[in-house]
């Protein structure tokens, strides 16, 4: 089996190391990132900016292979779909080949692990580099062998042709793979593909069942020291006095670390960490303002804030035609959502020898580390990043905050790594949340209930503060006797968008305007989390074209099918229809069906989904009984990681849409816990059916983050249909679902 | 110094006793298959075995393990090899990030223990104290049905 597991030489050794093993020395790959292709052929992928084949693959003295990857792992399975893509371009087995993914001084720079752009940009790269290895290695072999290139098969690495055979490791001497791909060597034809299309089991999950090393926490470095930090009470609360000789003198501490209102702790223990940073809270006194709007007050904040742009998404006005004869509006509210992982962040940071090595959970080792370095006044190259799994990844979380907090306190003590994990409290009251969002809708209709006018307006903090280089981006930065200062976060434009992520209607309408009034003013710290703008607009878009169809007298799924033109939409839609039995279900007391579709960012992943909900009228509880979602990937690489991305996305979907909200008052985030932010548990999930739709040949899709947009809305919907009552804002707990039904 | 079994052996760590098993187990002791989620018993990502019960080690004072028998993920393994119940994890492909994976193979053991054959609605009860953010309980609850089925 493809080997991924933790590599304690490359990550526990030093800086040595990579002169070493490699060839490429650290921070050419970036330089190579930045350089312009200029008249060069369009490459696939990432490889159009790394472009030599060596930064991607490396052919070993061991009889392996290694690919090499920006991309990593955050539990979606990347790592092994593009280890399926590699082996069969490559004509290897999996088991003969190593990945290494996220190391700064050794991969190519492929930006940040997020947006559903893996399978889009490293699965393309990966297959090409792949196989203009293979046409490198199959040229070798056809001079060596002295027979043409066009005779010889390749099987598990071993070249064969005219009676006589030659392996990649016989021929790989030097700087074979030293150059740049061509674009001109075509990958297999879909009949020769053995690996990808199939299901193969992950290459993490035996270590993660068993006890394996796998995850930052396993690593144990010799020496290793604890570090807990101690936030403010709240956010911009400034330290005034700390008296910090008691704790320093408790068992077990070694160093209290102090920088303006930065106040981190190093202990020989874990547990004394964690109690050093508890009991120097309670001996610091600080400078608190009252500054929140509070939970309930956040969506008239919304609307009332000053925009720091107001940006038009999308400008169609119709082009002349009969007046609307009919006006529908709506108001839609999603509120804070945490990604919440169930590990809280972490990192190991050592400063040895000039060189800060950090292993991290980080989705953007190469900016985080470019971060930490202007954070620290070091030299960019002298910060390494190395990424080691850790717990789920759901967006712009606080492992870049642990990656830097780990490195202010082994900037502190160099020579001795040092271990920091947060507290629960810790990660849930400072993660970077999704952020609260209102939507507006207004369609005008014509006789028959159909959309001649449709109007769209987003209300929205920022959805994307993550480290980019900046050390202001990182948490405690701004809490130093020198702090950075945060930059003003930018809205993602096209074809990304970011709080407008999907705030675009795949229906088409003959008047379509999209508005983004773009807040940057952020009561609660505010980031990327899965699916950014998308999941409150499509909440919006297809509740609001579910009361549409409701006041046009016409069954959802066929109203949503009078605008889509997107045939592959149309086959989503159906099909998701279809596998719920949508034509054969009937209606009962309490039951409720509904419907939801998106097309990731309008050019990933098309994804629907169908429910049925029991809605409790007594208590206002809903019990989703099934679930069904459609989905098109594109070519599906490995359709049981497709299956468990949707399958998961659809679950954290329903979860945020009956449950979550992070609740805060005029000072501070008060869900600081399991029992203060409840999530879906095995009780309340219901049986998921997910139905995949290949599309041999295609591009890779994005698929992470299609079902939570889908999902929110079909909730919705089915609620309506067991109650008759609609319900714009979220989430839909049995407080509100019952003070609705008895308004 | 706090003497117990640990996953069969006789281990003797040298930590404070009131210091949480949890840390005692990952820090002192090496094991992989603890997981720290909350420290408050909320998540069950720490989830160890004390003779036989569940227990949640972030919460639980290592002293309280002297003289006992814990179990870990590791001792789950069976001459090396996953157990039926890791391999039916692993058949299963019950995760996302894994990060909970421990606590819940953990936990399901000790249902197991109790009721061989447990129901769909047995597993979901006895693992509703453990949470996944992922989104794998379907394919959990079918790892333990399966494991169940294959014992």
């Amino acid at each position: 089996m493809t080997d991924i597991l933790l590599d304690r030489r490359r990550l526990l050794a030093g800086a040595g190391y990579v002169a070493l093993s490699f060839s490429i020395p650290a921070g050419d790959a970036l330089a190579q990132a930045a350089a312009p292709a200029g008249e060069k052929p369009r490459l696939p992928g990432d490889l159009n900016a790394v472009r030599m084949i060596s930064a991607w693959i490396r052919i070993n003295a061991d009889k392996t292979v290694t690919l090499l990857v920006g991309k990593v792992e955050l539990g979606q399975g990347i790592l092994t779909a593009v280890s399926q893509i590699c082996a069969d371009e490559l004509d290897i087995d999996m088991a003969q080949l190593k990945i290494i993914s996220g190391d700064t001084a050794l991969v190519p720079n492929e930006g940040v692990t997020a947006g559903s752009f893996s399978m889009p940009n490293c699965g393309p790269a990966v297959r090409q580099a792949s196989a203009e290895a293979r046409k490198i290695m199959i040229d070798l072999a056809a001079a060596k062998l002295g027979q043409p290139a066009e005779s010889l098969t390749v099987k598990a690495g071993v070249v064969s042709g005219g009676g006589a055979s030659v392996s990649y490791w016989d021929l790989a001497v030097g700087q074979a793979l030293e150059r740049e791909a061509t674009g001109t060597v075509k990958p297999k034809a879909l009949a020769d593909l053995r690996y990808v299309g199939q299901p193969v089991q992950r290459l993490d999950i035996p270590a993660k069942m068993t006890g394996g090393e796998i995850f930052v926490q396993e690593l144990r470095p010799k020496g290793l020291l604890y570090g807990q930090v101690v936030r403010p009470p709240t956010y911009k609360a400034k330290l005034a006095s700390l008296d910090s000789s008691a704790v320093e003198k408790t068992p077990g501490v070694v160093k209290v670390v102090r920088n303006g209102s930065f106040i981190g702790v190093i202990a020989e223990r874990e547990e004394q960490a964690n109690a050093a940073a508890q009991a120097l809270f309670a001996a610091a006194k600080w400078d608190v303002e009252k500054a929140l709007p509070g939970t309930d007050g956040m969506q008239d904040w919304l609307l009332n804030a000053k925009p720091n742009k107001v940006i038009e998404t999308k400008k169609q006005p119709r082009a002349g035609g009969d007046p609307a004869v009919k006006t529908l509006e709506a108001t839609y509210y999603r509120p804070y959502h945490m990604h919440a992982s169930i590990g809280t962040s972490s990192a190991i940071a050592t400063l040895a020898d000039g060189v800060m090595t950090i292993q991290t959970h980080s989705q953007s080792v190469f900016e985080t580390s470019q971060a930490i370095a202007k954070m620290l006044g070091m030299e960019p190259s002298k910060v390494r990043c190395q990424h080691v799994q850790g717990s789920g990844c759901y967006g712009h979380n606080m492992a870049d905050d642990a990656a830097a907090d780990a490195a202010l306190l082994a900037a502190a003590l160099p020579g001795k790594p040092i271990r920091l994990q947060y507290t629960r409290e810790g990660e849930h009251r400072w993660e970077p949340y999704g952020s609260a969002m209102v939507v507006k809708t207004k369609a005008g209709l014509d006789k028959d209930g159909n959309v001649l006018d449709w109007d769209l307006t987003i209300f929205s903090t920022p959805h994307g503060t993550r480290p980019g280089g900046e050390a202001g981006n990182l948490l405690s930065a701004r809490y130093l006797e020198k702090p950075f200062a945060m930059p003003t976060p930018v809205n993602g434009g096209a074809p990304n968008f970011a709080a407008d992520r999907n705030g675009v209607a795949l229906y088409e309408f003959p008047g379509h305007n999209v508005l983004t009034n773009f807040i940057t003013d952020m009561p609660l710290r505010a980031s990327s989390t899965r699916g950014l703008g998308a999941y409150a607009n499509v909440f919006a878009i297809e509740s609001f074209i579910d009361e549409l169809a409701t006041a046009a007298g016409v069954d959802p799924v066929a109203y949503r099918l009078r605008f889509m033109k997107d045939e592959r939409a149309r086959d989503a839609i159906t099909k998701a229809a279809e596998v719920f039995g949508w034509d054969k279900w009937r209606k009962r007391e309490g039951r409720g069906r509904g419907i939801g579709f998106a097309k990731y960012k309008n050019i990933a992943g098309y994804c629907a989904v169908a429910l049925e909900v029991d809605v409790n009228k007594r208590n206002g509880r809903i019990r989703v009984l099934r679930a069904v979602a459609s989905a098109d990937s594109g070519h599906i690489v490995n359709p049981d990681g497709v299956r468990n991305q949707i399958e998961g996305g659809l679950v954290q979907s329903l979860s945020w849409t009956l449950k979550e909200e992070v609740k805060f008052d005029d000072t501070r985030v008060t869900s600081e816990d399991w029992a203060s932010y409840p999530i879906l548990t095995f009780n309340e999930i219901p049986p998921i059916e997910v139905a995949l739709i290949n599309r041999p040949g295609t591009p890779f899709l994005g698929t992470g983050e299609a079902s939570q947009g889908p999902t929110g809305a079909a909730l919705a919907n089915a609620v309506f249909d067991a109650t008759g009552v609609r319900f714009r804002r979220l989430p839909l707990t049995p407080e509100r679902v019952k003070a609705g039904l008895t308004a | 110094m706090v003497t117990f079994k640990l996953n069969q052996a006789e281990v003797r760590v040298d930590a404070p006793a009131t210091s949480p098993l949890l840390f005692v187990l990952a820090n002192d002791l090496g094991v992989n298959g603890v997981k720290y989620g909350c420290g408050r018993s909320q998540c069950g990502s720490c989830t160890v075995l004390i003779d036989g019960e569940p227990v949640r080690s972030c919460q639980t004072p290592v002293s309280a393990a002297a003289g006992r028998s814990v179990t870990t993920l590791e001792g789950l393994l069976e001459g090396g090899k996953p157990s039926k119940l890791q391999q039916a994890f692993i058949d299963e492909q019950a995760a996302q990030c894994g990060y909970c994976a421990a606590g819940m193979i953990m936990q399901a053991q000790a249902l197991l223990d109790r009721n061989p054959a447990p129901s769909e609605s047995d597993v979901r009860t006895s693992l509703n104290g453990n949470l996944c953010r992922c989104g794998a309980h379907n394919r959990i609850v079918r790892a333990v049905l399966r494991a169940a089925k294959e014992a």
